[in-house]
């Protein structure tokens, strides 16, 4: 299968290790990996915002840049969320609908993909650590993604996985409500935070790169051992 | 207030809803079952036995239900006695009252409520002979009812203003004792609420009230105290 | 008898200035998130919840079914609203019962206190209805001169220091065994206890006396049965019971959007209520009152009236869109999982519905520009639409309030700044080119502390930049 990936805007500029990563993994398991670099961004900060028309544009020209794709694979549970949840509902009576729903069916979460549409659970990585997974809500709430990352973890070699108490509570980046309402979101990574600090763990894996922000951040501020690691790079075999 | 006034808001109200419902709401995303257009062609409805099966089990035998509403009531901190007759009733009861103490009793008129408080020693308050004196009611230690189901789904008890002492009887006095017949065990709520509306169609009770264990609150710190203002104590005689 | 209000630091009614709603908001959310010890407690209040509430939906044979069936039961009564609402006042008249309509706060207020003037009241005890709270009644009543006492134990405890409920359930959550303690022996002359029963007990043989005495009793309703014409009280104490069933005047106030259609609806929506609300099976009294005492019936009030509200939920109804957030049966779930009011606690909305659902329709209810910040104060985490037992789109709908907002009201700044970078995610070179510069600038950034960037520093670090970004690295594989 050629898998076109979608490298969002925070990680083609910030986090580029993690597109590495999936596309390692990609390509260990047999699949060629193209990215289409007229992609930039998919729109979900002024979508959040509520500047709809503005977001708008910045969809429909996503889903011209994805045409023909056969598979469209992303390590972004918000930003897959977009595409394949809200794509649709903004280009809802517009003559971009059907290709929205189109691109929509052909757009996969990176952990999702492997398990659902690959049908692997095993990629053949080791991580010898202990860590535990930080479910993003996009990925839980709106991809309904939550057994497939644990079960891809499983599978890697000498890799304990422990479960947080508080695992499906948010993280408090939630886009430009981050700095918009800043002590909220602090307090919110703090609870969540904390709950995976307790743990014990090495690392903290995450389908999400804006949690692995907001959850990076705090941690260092607050002098916690721990920190996120994408799954792409755990399953990559990247070995501290 | 002027008529008009008054006058003017029903219908201002009902315009302005009229108005609202021009346009149509989408059906709710529903996860089970595909909605099947109503018989009169209006609004979808959901299937009636695909609505019926979600609480737990009422039980499908007399004796199974009689088990489960044991079960339930015990968990709802109410005691639950099986009698043989009414003269065990009327023992038990009148056992009840020595061993607390109680000085009176306030119960209503029903055959096998008069019956089951026939033993007692002390003083009773017919609630329903003569006109209502809520201050005597008051001063009662506790209150016997019959009533007009017994939910063995959810453990609760239906008491109707009409038949079962009126409103403040089984609701006012510390303890309320219920003595019912065997027949009154029904499976399931909407049974119950069901049998009654048939019951009473033309003439409802003003009130019907489903008392399901006794008084509780948890506005302290979410610690639960039984006794808030009902009876700290509900107690189900189930008599043959 | 109105006991005095305690003067409490944090207490919280409205900002003064709808417009300053936002920055109060801002506030008291800060000074909250401060408070970590009452953070802590509120958390320790809400955490047995989850556990109680998942044992209670594993008893259920299709707890998702359930849903579906609550969901469905609202969604047919809120779409005939227009058949439904009359048929309910219909069969209710009928029972014996008087209907009023009340257009807006104002006018339902006026109502009441025609009845209470009508009724020659002296006394009035209430039971726990957060559509009183909305109307402001009792700060109306006892402007007219009449002593109001709330009966719900929670209700009476934040009526005692002079606040607002803090959660439209637990009402007092926030408050400590020894603060009660002490409330009750300043108010109540009792002795100091920090045993909760003792507290409880000291509160039920206060009220008992009230509920003897008092001669109109004011309600809420959960639901209103059309097809009966009777209304539908759910509680946990008992004193809905008694408020109801003692004096000699019943007055319940209640939305439009309350009515049902059938008594079997209740089958479903009972359960659930409890269900998502408390983790309880059923809540401890359900109860349906058809109207006044019937004859035959040896007590019970001998007026009851029901007074219908709109206030601008007809405005609700008109949005296709959000009218869903009308099914809401006020059960609370969303505030019991949501990240924010754990955070914030229910005073910093600043308004009478608070977590998701109040910040999806305070803003229909109080005005979008004023009241559009608490649809951002969120980080659409979604947990309140997963907990909802009616099955509303919460979340969504806080985005689509974003949306009418910066419609109607965009800022300046904030549109610019979305149209820049739009106009920049059009063209891959200047994408790229302003994520470079961004990037060769971080470190500068940090120093210098720009809005927002500020904002995130304050409390969190951030990453180096990466010498080199993705579409660079993949272009030189």
């Amino acid at each position: 299968m050629r898998i076109d990936l979608f490298i969002p805007c925070f990680v083609d500029q910030m986090a580029p290790r993690v597109g590495m990563a999936v596309a390692a993994v990609l390509e260990r398991l047999g699949h060629a990996c193209g990215f289409r670099a007229a992609q930039t961004c998919c729109g979900q900060p002024s979508f959040n915002a509520g500047y709809w028309d503005e977001a708008r544009a910045v969809a429909i020209r996503t889903v011209g840049v994805f045409e023909g794709a056969e598979a469209v694979v992303g390590p972004s549970g918000s930003c897959v969320a977009m595409l394949r949840v809200f794509y649709p509902q903004l280009l809802a009576g517009t003559p971009h609908e059907t290709a929205a729903l189109d691109l929509a069916a052909r757009t996969f979460e990176f952990g999702e993909f492997l398990v659902k549409k690959l049908g692997v659970t095993d990629v053949g990585a080791r991580f010898p650590h202990r860590v535990t997974y930080h479910d993003g809500c996009h990925g839980l709430r709106e991809l309904r993604v939550k057994e497939e990352p644990r079960l891809l973890l499983k599978a890697v070699r000498d890799l304990e996985l422990v479960e947080c108490d508080e695992p499906e509570s948010c993280c408090g980046f939630g886009g430009l409500f981050s700095v918009k309402y800043p002590m909220i979101s602090t307090a919110m990574a703090e609870v969540k935070g904390g709950s995976l600090a307790r743990t014990e763990c090495d690392y903290i894996v995450s389908s999400d790169p804006s949690c692995q922000l907001q959850l990076d951040g705090w941690l260092s501020r607050n002098g916690k051992k721990p920190r996120t690691i994408h799954l792409a790079e755990v399953l990559a075999g990247a070995d501290a | 207030m002027s008529p008009t006034r008054t006058g003017g808001a029903r219908e201002t109200i009902l315009a302005r809803v009229s108005e609202a419902l021009r346009l149509p709401a989408p059906p709710p995303h529903l996860k089970s079952h595909a909605l099947e257009p109503a018989p009169t062609g209006g609004l979808p409805v959901l299937p009636l036995e695909a609505a019926r099966p979600w609480l737990p089990d009422g039980g499908d035998s007399a004796d199974e239900s009689r088990r489960i509403l044991g079960e339930n009531l015990g968990r709802l901190r109410a005691e639950f006695h099986r009698l043989a007759d009414t003269a065990a009733a009327a023992e038990f009861v009148a056992r009840l009252a020595r061993d607390r103490g109680w000085r009176r009793v306030a119960l209503h008129g029903d055959p096998l409520v008069t019956a089951a408080a026939g033993g007692l020693a002390c003083d009773t308050y017919r609630v329903d002979a003569g006109s209502f004196d809520k201050h005597a009611l008051e001063a009662c230690d506790a209150g016997v009812t019959t009533c007009e189901a017994l939910v063995a789904q959810t453990g609760s008890v239906l008491v109707s203003s009409a038949t079962c002492g009126g409103r403040a009887l089984s609701v006012l006095p510390h303890v309320h004792v219920v003595v019912a017949t065997a027949d009154r065990v029904v499976p399931t709520l909407g049974e119950a609420l069901d049998a009654a509306r048939v019951r009473h169609a033309g003439r409802l009770p003003s009130m019907l009230s489903l008392i399901t264990g006794p008084s509780r609150t948890g506005d302290i710190e979410r610690i639960l105290v039984l006794g808030a203002h009902g009876p700290r104590e509900l107690l189900v005689l189930l008599v043959g | 008898m109105t006991p005095p209000p305690d003067a409490v630091a944090h207490a919280v009614t409205e900002a003064a200035d709808p417009r300053l709603a936002k920055k109060k908001f801002l506030h008291d959310a800060a000074e909250r998130v401060r408070d970590s010890g009452h953070r802590a407690f509120v958390r320790k209040a809400l955490g047995g919840y989850y556990a109680t509430r998942d044992a209670q939906k594993a008893r259920y044979r299709d707890y998702e079914q359930a849903r579906d069936a609550a969901s469905l039961a609202k969604w047919s009564a809120v779409n005939r609203l227009d058949e439904l609402l009359p048929l309910f006042a219909a069969n209710f008249a009928k029972n014996g019962g008087q209907v009023h309509w009340a257009r807006d706060a104002d006018e339902a207020r006026e109502i009441i206190l025609g009845l209470l003037r009508a009724a020659r009241a002296k006394a009035v005890i209430k039971s726990k209805c957060m559509t009183s709270e909305e109307i402001h009644l009792n700060q109306a009543m006892e402007a007219d001169g009449y002593g109001v006492v709330e009966s719900d134990l929670g209700e009476f405890i934040q009526q005692l220091r002079g606040e607002p409920p803090y959660h439209f359930v637990f009402p007092c959550m926030h408050v400590r065994r020894d603060e009660i303690s002490d409330l009750f022996q300043k108010h109540l002359g009792s002795a100091a206890t920090s045993e909760p029963e003792e507290l409880t007990m000291i509160a039920r043989r206060h009220m008992r006396r009230l509920y003897v005495e008092a001669d109109v009793g004011i309600t809420g309703a959960n639901f209103l049965v059309a097809e009966t014409g009777q209304i539908s009280i759910t509680e946990n104490e008992g004193n809905a019971r008694l408020t109801a069933g003692l004096p000699r005047v019943h007055i319940a106030i209640a939305g439009i959007e309350k009515v049902i259609e059938r008594l079997d609806d209740l089958a479903v929506l009972l359960p659930m209520l409890a269900t998502a609300g408390t983790g309880q099976p059923l809540t401890c009294y359900n109860t349906l009152y058809a109207g006044p005492r019937r004859e035959g019936e040896c007590d019970g009030p001998e007026e009851m009236h029901v007074v219908l509200l709109d206030n601008r939920r007809s405005a609700i109804l008109a949005d296709p869109e959000q009218r869903d957030s009308l099914h809401c049966i006020r059960c609370g779930a969303c505030l019991n999982v949501c990240p924010i009011f754990k955070n914030v606690g229910g005073f910093t909305y600043g308004t009478t519905y608070q977590g998701p659902i109040g910040s999806v329709i305070t803003p229909h209810l109080r005005g979008l520009a004023d009241w559009n910040h608490l649809s951002g104060a969120s980080s659409l985490c979604g947990a309140c639409t997963d907990a909802c037992p009616v099955r509303i789109d919460i979340h969504h709908h806080l985005l689509h309030n974003r949306r009418n907002a910066a419609r109607t009201a965009p800022g300046f700044l904030e549109r610019l700044g979305h149209r820049l970078f739009v106009f920049a995610a059009s063209r891959p070179w200047l994408f790229a080119a302003g994520g470079w510069a961004f990037r060769r600038s971080l470190g500068l950034l940090k120093v210098l502390r720009p809005p927002l960037l500020k904002d995130w520093l304050a409390t969190r670090d951030l990453p180096p930049a990466p010498p080199r970004s993705f579409r660079s690295q993949w272009g030189r594989r």
